[in-house]
């Protein structure tokens, strides 16, 4: 027997919404949220996670490093520590930024949980509801939950091979400062993009910081995967061009463990002791286990060392990544493009505009292969026919039978659209790489607006009687 | 008491949906004082419902397989008793397309609407007609699949230009697809629970959705989203005939013990329209079903109880 009050169906509704505060109107979880559960179904190829792949993570070196927490700082990995983190762990933090050739003190940083409460506390300091924030089309899909919670009004701006159009972000500055409207920080991510793949050029690196530094914008640079690079020379970060507006934002989770929710945070010192008191509020401090553990496996007498733990991802990365684009040159239509990314976890692919990638997730869930439709990346509806494939999280015949299979859906639907407009020969492969896309200012698309084309389709207008 | 199994879960798009009805069921039944075993359906469901050995199994899924007579055959063929309506019933209010032949062969007002499977437009050339049906329904038009629940697929076609690839989307859900004439006007869900074996109307419920323009998915199941007016504010012939509607459509397609009738009254004319009849309506703590019943004065442990019993054999 539950000993559970009885429950009134509409007094549950009436008296918990009634105390919701008003931003959880605006307050959004991950678009289509039901369908992305049944995604972690054993018998679904997910491409749709963004996860990397700890299995490759030895067993052994797990049980070993515990030990040695237990042994060495048992009562202090189970005690609360101070709000800016162990000192233990900001070592580690300054030798992993090192290896991006970026020079920090240990009082400099303030360790987090992950690297989302960074964008979470960045939000807490800098936002008053109805604040601007500009981040790039497409935006990274786990910040757009916590811009909504802040209430901000987000303004995005089109990415190309090259990253963040710096062009098109001064023409919005411009625009949003003839408006009234002054934005408090610009949200990017310059390496290997999530979701679009894509990597800001030196020069708009440049641009970015010029930018910034000019207007007195802040800058939140969220670098998760800078050091897992396949090809092509490193670029330097933001933060090591400009430390004067840009909040720099790393974490763990790419290059030892997502598990061990670590990340940190570097900024201006008045930016940094307002985050530090946003922490306080929100969670005291990380966790201190976490923090003795990554301390422990980067203070590890033997090798591996944590550098050749991350060339080990970098091998099998690089692998997946290059099945990936074979997998797609071969399965998907010609009609749709791809980017090439130089590392992280993601390609970004867009399809004709006809096709919605929501319906086609359910479509490709009844052939039990998964990935993230386009629109989770935008605020405003855009992104309806394109879709974020994830290459580090599976393996590689698992990599080529999923994008073999999204292939086979998304052939189905551009010969359907053809029947549907008498248009024939559609739906066949491309068989070579993939034009690069998002927006690439070299090859213009003749066809009409995605998104206005597309936004007749899903929303119309209703008014209410009565 | 009884032995319950709660049928939940399950493969459809609905899985989250009915994992939350299917929670809310176990909750109640184990507060009437019954067993309860809670089985998430999937390829052992055979295997579990005999281990189960259940006195009746309470069907808490929702779309293909659960709502649509698939899983009430295999319970008729393992002589489990079960909730709800009966295989036949399922299979015709969960194909939009048979349901609404089924109402207007009755006389009950349904949105003017065509339907087609892949074929005809591979096959048999059927988008050269699409011109002719596009003015027969005249603009909008909305496009659904002929099978899917909550709202998931359905497109709104503004021009012809829209149409190809609305179908395209509503393909996605499955191999038939309709089109309908769109009716602007108000949300309307009339509840169907039957007393002493006589269907009866609960009190309406409309549905307002607080920011979207439409009663979307997200809209349906977050709490907050949508504002429930219940019992909706109508005139009462209106409302008298709404659930005079509902009932019938009930009866006509032969449904048990429970069900939903979604309705639209259109702004312009005030007529009312019939869109579908859900055989395993929502029973979510947003749901419109459990609703109604509380306005009705029957809390959810009630409803539920009511449910249970009336699928219980007889002592």
């Amino acid at each position: 027997m539950s000993s559970k009050h009885p429950r009134s169906t509409v007094r549950d509704i009436e008296r918990y919404a009634a105390l919701f505060a008003d931003r959880t109107k605006v307050m959004k979880s991950s678009a289509m949220r039901d369908l992305m559960a049944l995604t972690e179904r054993d018998d679904v190829i997910s491409l749709a996670g963004g996860l990397p792949d700890t299995t490759t993570f030895p067993p052994d070196s797990y049980a070993s490093l515990m030990g040695t927490v237990a042994a060495q700082s048992c009562a202090r990995a189970l005690q609360y520590g101070p709000t800016e983190g162990l000192q233990v762990v900001k070592h580690c933090i300054v030798d992993v930024m090192a290896a991006e050739n970026m020079t920090v003190e240990t009082d400099e940083l303030l360790v987090t949980t992950g690297g989302q409460q960074v964008i979470d506390l960045v939000c807490k300091t800098l936002l008053d509801p109805g604040d601007v924030v500009v981040t790039e089309a497409p935006t990274y899909p786990g910040a757009v939950p916590t811009f909504c919670a802040y209430q901000a009004d987000v303004v995005q701006v089109t990415l190309d091979r090259d990253g963040l159009r710096t062009d098109e972000l001064e023409e919005t500055l411009d625009r949003l400062e003839r408006e009234g409207r002054r934005p408090k920080f610009i949200y990017t991510v310059p390496n290997f993009h999530n979701p679009a793949g894509v990597t800001l050029s030196l020069a708009r690196r440049h641009e970015l910081v010029r930018i910034a530094s000019e207007r007195e914008l802040l800058v939140l640079e969220d670098n998760p995967y800078g050091l897992l690079r396949y090809e092509g020379e490193p670029l330097p970060t933001l933060y090591s061009l400009d430390q004067e507006f840009v909040i720099y934002a790393g974490t763990f989770s790419k290059i030892l463990s997502p598990g061990v929710r670590l990340g940190w945070a570097v900024a201006p010192a008045p930016v940094l002791a307002k985050m530090n008191i946003g922490k306080q509020a929100s969670d005291l401090c990380s966790s201190s286990i976490s923090q003795y553990f990554v301390g422990a496996y980067f203070n590890a007498p033997q090798p591996p060392s944590w550098e050749d733990y991350v060339r080990s991802l970098i091998d099998i990365y690089r692998r997946r990544r290059d099945v990936m684009l074979d997998a797609l040159a071969e399965h998907f239509p010609r009609e749709a493009d791809w980017t090439h990314p130089e590392g992280g976890l993601f390609i970004w692919a867009t399809l004709p505009d006809y096709i919605d990638t929501t319906d086609l997730l359910a479509r490709a869930l009844q052939d039990h292969v998964a990935f993230v439709p386009g629109r989770a990346a935008y605020v405003d509806g855009r992104g309806g026919s394109s879709m974020r494939l994830n290459f580090s999280g599976v393996g590689e015949d698992a990599i080529r039978e999923g994008v073999r299979r999204i292939g086979e859906v998304v052939r189905e639907q551009v010969a359907l659209y053809g029947t549907l407009t008498g248009t024939p020969g559609a739906g066949t492969p491309r068989g070579a790489e993939g034009r690069w896309l998002v927006g690439a200012p070299t090859a213009p698309s003749a066809d009409p607006p995605v998104d206005e084309e597309l936004a007749k389709v899903l929303r119309l207008p209703r008014k209410r009687a009565g | 008491m009884a032995k319950v199994a709660v049928l939940k879960g399950g493969r459809s798009l609905e899985r989250q949906v009915s994992l939350k009805s299917g929670a809310r069921v176990e909750d109640a039944l184990a507060q009437l004082g019954h067993q309860v075993t809670a089985i998430d359906v999937g390829r052992d469901l055979v295997a579990r419902l005999e281990a189960a050995a259940p006195d009746v199994a309470f069907v808490a899924l929702h779309g293909p397989d659960g709502e649509d007579g698939t899983v009430q055959e295999l319970l008729e063929v393992m002589g489990i008793a079960y909730t709800g309506s009966r295989v036949s019933a399922c299979t015709r209010a969960a194909d939009k397309v048979l349901a609404k032949h089924a109402m207007r062969a009755d006389g009950i007002p349904t949105p003017d609407f065509f339907a087609f499977n892949e074929t005809a437009f591979k096959e048999l050339g059927a988008a050269q007609a699409l011109p002719k049906i596009e003015s027969r329904l005249q603009f909008p038009i909305v496009v659904k699949p002929s099978s899917q629940g909550s709202a998931l697929g359905i497109k709104f076609a503004r021009t012809p230009d829209d149409v190809p690839a609305a179908l395209v989307a509503a393909f996605s859900y499955g191999r038939k697809v309709l089109l309908e004439r769109y009716v602007t006007g108000r949300d309307l869900a009339v509840s169907i629970l039957e007393q002493d074996g006589v269907p009866t109307a609960l009190p309406i419920v409309e549905a307002v959705p607080e920011q979207e323009d439409f009663y979307d998915f997200e809209s349906r199941y977050e709490i907050g989203r949508t504002r429930f007016v219940c019992p909706a504010e109508l005139e009462p012939a209106v409302a008298e005939r709404a659930s005079e509607l509902a009932t019938r459509v009930y009866e006509l397609l032969g449904c048990s013990v429970f069900a939903r009738v979604d309705l639209m009254l259109e702004e312009t004319t005030g007529e009312l329209y019939t869109l579908e009849l859900n055989p395993i309506p929502g029973l979510t703590e947003t749901s419109l079903f459990p609703q109604a019943a509380d306005a009705a004065g029957i809390g959810f442990d009630e409803l539920i109880g009511r449910i249970v019993d009336a699928a219980l054999p007889a002592a």
